[in-house]
C-alpha cells in the first residue's frame, strides 16, 4: 500500500490518543456506529422482539389461564420426563465425556484422531437423521435392540444374539419407544459438550502440578482425586449444564425414538407442537414460557460456571 | 497450538513413571471405554444410515430421487428433488445474512470497549439456548394469519391494527408462516450465533494492534477490514460458515413448526425425511434422503479438521 494520496485519506489518519484508555479505542478504530447499529437492529428484530412476543402473549392470557395451561396434567408429566431424562443423559455424558476427553488428551492410541473428529458428529448431523438412525438401531429388530427384545413368534435370531439375549431379554428393557429411547437420543445429542469443554482444560493442565504432588509422596490415585479433579470440577459442571440445556430443548432426534405417548413418553417440546397443531395457542405459549425461563436460568448458570472455570485456569497459570 | 505442544510434551513423560501416569491396565480400560462409547453412540448410527439406505440395493436407492416404474415409490420423487432445492435456497438466504451479521457483531464486540458487552454476548447466545420448537413458535406468534400479531392486525384486530390500515393489498396477501419466508426466518434464528461465535474468540486473541497499524499508515476503515482483519480470521470465518450451513440445511424442529408440510413446496429435506419415514414412503426412501444430510455432516467434520490443522500449522510457522 502507499501513503495517503488524497486529502480524504489524510483526513482519516487518527489523531494520537491522549485520553483515557476506554475512549481511545473507540476513536481510533472506525465502524463502531455501523457495526453496533447493525448488530443491535438484527438482534432486536430477529431475537428480542420475537422472544418478547412469547412473554407478551402469555401475559395476555391472564394469570389463571396461564397457570391452568402450565400445570395441566399432560404438561406437568412432560416436564418430569424432559427434565428427568435430560439430567440422566447429561450425567451419563459427564462421566463418559470425562473418560473420552481424558483418553483423547493423555493417551496415544490407534484411531485417536478419528475418534477426536467424530466427537463433533452430533453437532453436524441433522437431528432428524440422528433420530431415524438411532430408532433403526434400537428398535425391536435393530442391531442393538435385538439384544434387548425377545423376538416375535417365528422370528429367528443368530446364535450370538440368542446367547446374549438369554441374559438381557428377561430384563424387559425397551430400548426404543420408551423413556430409555429418549435417554439414548438425549445422550447422543449431548455427547460433544462435556468432551469439548474438558479437552482444552486437560491439554493446558500443567504437568508440573501433578509432578509436585507425586514428588511429595502422593500416589497416582491421590494426585488424581486431590489435585486433578478439584480443578476440573467447574469445567465438568459447565459441560453438564450445556448438555442438559441442549437436551431439554431437543425435539428432532427424540420424537422418532420416543413413541410420543401422552402421559408416558411425551417431551415438553412435543407438548408445544401438539398444542400448535390443535390451534391451542394459549397452551403452546404458556408451556413455551416455562421452557424459556428454564433455558434462561441455565444460560445464567453456564455463564457463572464458565467464569469460575476461567478463574481457576488463571490461578494455575 | 496448545494442543500440539501438550501432545509433544506428553511424549516426553516416561510411561513407566507411575506418579504422573496411570497403571497400564487403567489406561487400556479407559481407552476401551472411549472406543466402546464412541462406537456405540457415533459410529453405529452413522453406519446404520448408509446400511439402511442401500439395504435393498442401488435401484431402490435411486428410485427415491428419480421415478422408476419397477420400484414405484409411493410418492412423487420430484417432491424429494424439490425438497433438496428448497433446502439449498433456505441455506442461500440464511448463511449470507448471518455472515454479514457475524462480521458486524464480531467487529462491534472485539474492537471497542463499552459497558454492557457481556449482556450483548449473552443475547447473541440466546438462539443456542432455546428449544428449536420455540424458535418456530415465536414467528408464528408474530406472523400467523390466524393467531399472530400481523395476521390479526391485517384483519383490523389487536395491537397493531391502527398502523396497518393503509398498506397495499399485495402485502396483505403475502404469506409468511407455512411458506418460504417463515422457514427462512426460523432457520436464520437458529443459525444466528454460529459465525459470530467463531469470529469473536479469534478476533479477540489477535487484538487490535494490526488494525491500529493499518489505520496509522492511512488505510481507511473498509480497507483495514478487508486487507488486515479478514485475512487474519479467514479460517475461523470459514469454519463458522460451514457450521452455519450444516445447521441451516439440517434444522428440523424450528422448520417443522412453521413448514405447513406442503409436499415439495414447504418441505425441506429433514421435514421430507420425516414424512417418508412416517409412512409416506418406505424406510429405504427416508434413509436414502438421509444419506445426503449424513454426507453433508461428514464433509463438515472433514473441513473442520482441515481448518484446525491449518490453524495449528500457521501458528507453528
Amino acid at each position: 500500500m502507499s501513503f495517503p494520496a488524497s486529502p480524504e485519506d489524510t483526513g482519516r489518519t487518527p489523531i494520537p490518543p491522549v485520553r483515557r484508555k476506554g475512549r481511545v479505542n473507540r476513536r481510533v478504530i472506525p465502524g463502531f456506529g455501523l457495526t453496533m447499529g447493525f448488530t443491535l437492529t438484527y438482534l432486536t428484530l430477529l431475537v428480542l422482539i420475537p422472544l418478547a412476543a412469547v412473554f407478551l402473549r402469555s401475559a395476555g392470557l391472564g394469570w389463571e389461564d396461564f397457570w391452568k395451561a402450565v400445570t395441566a396434567r399432560q404438561a406437568v408429566h412432560s416436564y418430569k420426563v424432559t427434565f428427568g431424562v435430560s439430567a440422566l443423559a447429561a450425567l451419563t455424558n459427564a462421566i463418559f465425556g470425562f473418560i473420552v476427553a481424558w483418553a483423547l488428551t493423555r493417551y496415544r492410541f490407534y484411531g485417536r484422531r478419528l475418534i477426536d473428529a467424530l466427537v463433533d458428529l452430533p453437532f453436524a448431523l441433522p437431528t432428524a437423521v440422528a433420530g431415524i438412525a438411532l430408532t433403526a438401531l434400537y428398535a425391536q429388530n435393530g442391531w442393538i435392540g435385538q439384544f434387548f427384545h425377545q423376538p416375535a413368534e417365528g422370528v429367528e435370531r443368530s446364535a450370538f444374539v440368542t446367547w446374549v439375549g438369554q441374559f438381557l431379554w428377561p430384563l424387559g428393557i425397551k430400548t426404543a419407544f420408551s423413556l430409555t429411547g429418549i435417554y439414548i437420543a438425549l445422550t447422543f445429542i449431548g455427547l460433544p459438550f462435556v468432551v469439548r469443554t474438558l479437552q482444552p482444560v486437560l491439554e493446558d493442565f500443567d504437568h508440573e502440578v501433578e509432578e509436585a504432588g507425586a514428588s511429595l509422596g502422593a500416589g497416582r490415585l491421590r494426585v488424581f482425586l486431590t489435585v486433578i479433579i478439584p480443578s476440573l470440577i467447574p469445567s465438568i459442571l459447565t459441560g453438564f449444564s450445556l448438555a442438559f440445556a441442549r437436551a431439554i430443548g431437543e425435539y428432532g432426534s427424540v420424537i422418532f425414538i420416543s413413541g410420543n405417548r401422552p402421559l408416558d413418553t411425551e417431551i415438553t417440546p412435543l407438548v408445544i407442537v401438539k398444542a400448535l397443531e390443535d390451534h391451542n395457542y394459549p397452551r403452546a405459549t404458556a408451556v413455551a414460557v416455562v421452557m424459556l425461563l428454564a433455558s434462561f436460568l441455565l444460560l445464567l448458570i453456564v455463564n457463572v460456571l464458565q467464569r469460575w472455570a476461567e478463574s481457576i485456569g488463571q490461578a494455575r497459570n | 497450538m496448545a494442543a500440539i505442544l501438550s501432545r509433544v510434551r506428553h511424549d516426553t513423560v516416561p510411561t513407566t513413571n507411575s506418579a504422573t501416569t496411570e497403571p497400564t491396565w487403567v489406561r487400556w480400560l479407559l481407552i476401551a471405554v472411549t472406543v466402546g462409547f464412541v462406537t456405540l453412540f457415533l459410529v453405529l448410527p452413522l453406519i446404520a444410515i448408509f446400511f439402511k439406505a442401500f439395504e435393498k440395493g442401488l435401484i431402490p436407492y435411486f428410485a427415491t430421487f428419480k421415478h422408476n416404474p419397477a420400484y414405484t415409490p409411493t410418492y412423487n420423487p420430484a417432491d424429494a428433488v424439490n425438497s433438496i432445492l428448497l433446502t439449498l435456497k433456505i441455506a442461500a438466504v440464511a448463511v449470507p445474512l448471518n455472515l454479514v451479521f457475524g462480521l458486524a457483531a464480531a467487529w462491534a464486540i472485539t474492537k471497542f470497549q463499552y459497558k454492557g458487552k457481556s449482556l450483548l454476548v449473552t443475547i447473541l447466545d440466546l438462539p443456542f439456548a432455546i428449544s428449536p420448537v420455540i424458535a418456530g413458535l415465536i414467528f408464528i406468534l408474530i406472523f400467523s394469519r390466524t393467531h399472530g400479531w400481523l395476521g390479526r392486525a391485517l384483519k383490523g384486530e389487536g395491537l397493531f391494527s391502527r398502523w396497518i390500515q393503509h398498506i397495499d393489498e399485495n402485502i396483505i396477501s403475502l404469506k409468511i408462516i407455512f411458506a418460504f419466508p417463515g422457514i427462512a426466518l426460523a432457520t436464520i434464528f437458529v443459525t444466528l450465533p454460529f459465525i459470530a461465535r467463531e469470529l469473536v474468540p479469534t478476533m479477540q486473541a489477535r487484538g487490535r494492534d494490526e488494525e491500529h497499524a493499518a489505520l496509522t499508515l492511512g488505510a481507511g476503515g473498509w480497507r483495514t477490514f478487508f486487507t488486515v482483519t479478514l485475512p487474519n480470521v479467514r479460517w475461523a470465518l470459514f469454519y463458522g460458515i460451514i457450521l452455519c450451513n450444516a445447521r441451516a440445511m439440517g434444522e428440523f424442529g424450528a422448520v417443522a413448526v412453521v413448514s405447513g408440510n406442503l409436499r415439495g413446496q414447504t418441505t425441506t429435506v429433514p421435514i421430507f425425511i420425516e414424512m417418508l419415514y412416517h409412512g409416506y414412503g418406505s424406510d429405504v426412501n427416508a434413509f436414502a434422503l438421509a444419506t445426503l444430510l449424513a454426507l453433508l455432516a461428514l464433509v463438515t467434520l472433514v473441513l473442520k479438521n482441515i481448518v484446525e490443522w491449518r490453524v495449528a500449522k500457521s501458528r507453528e510457522a
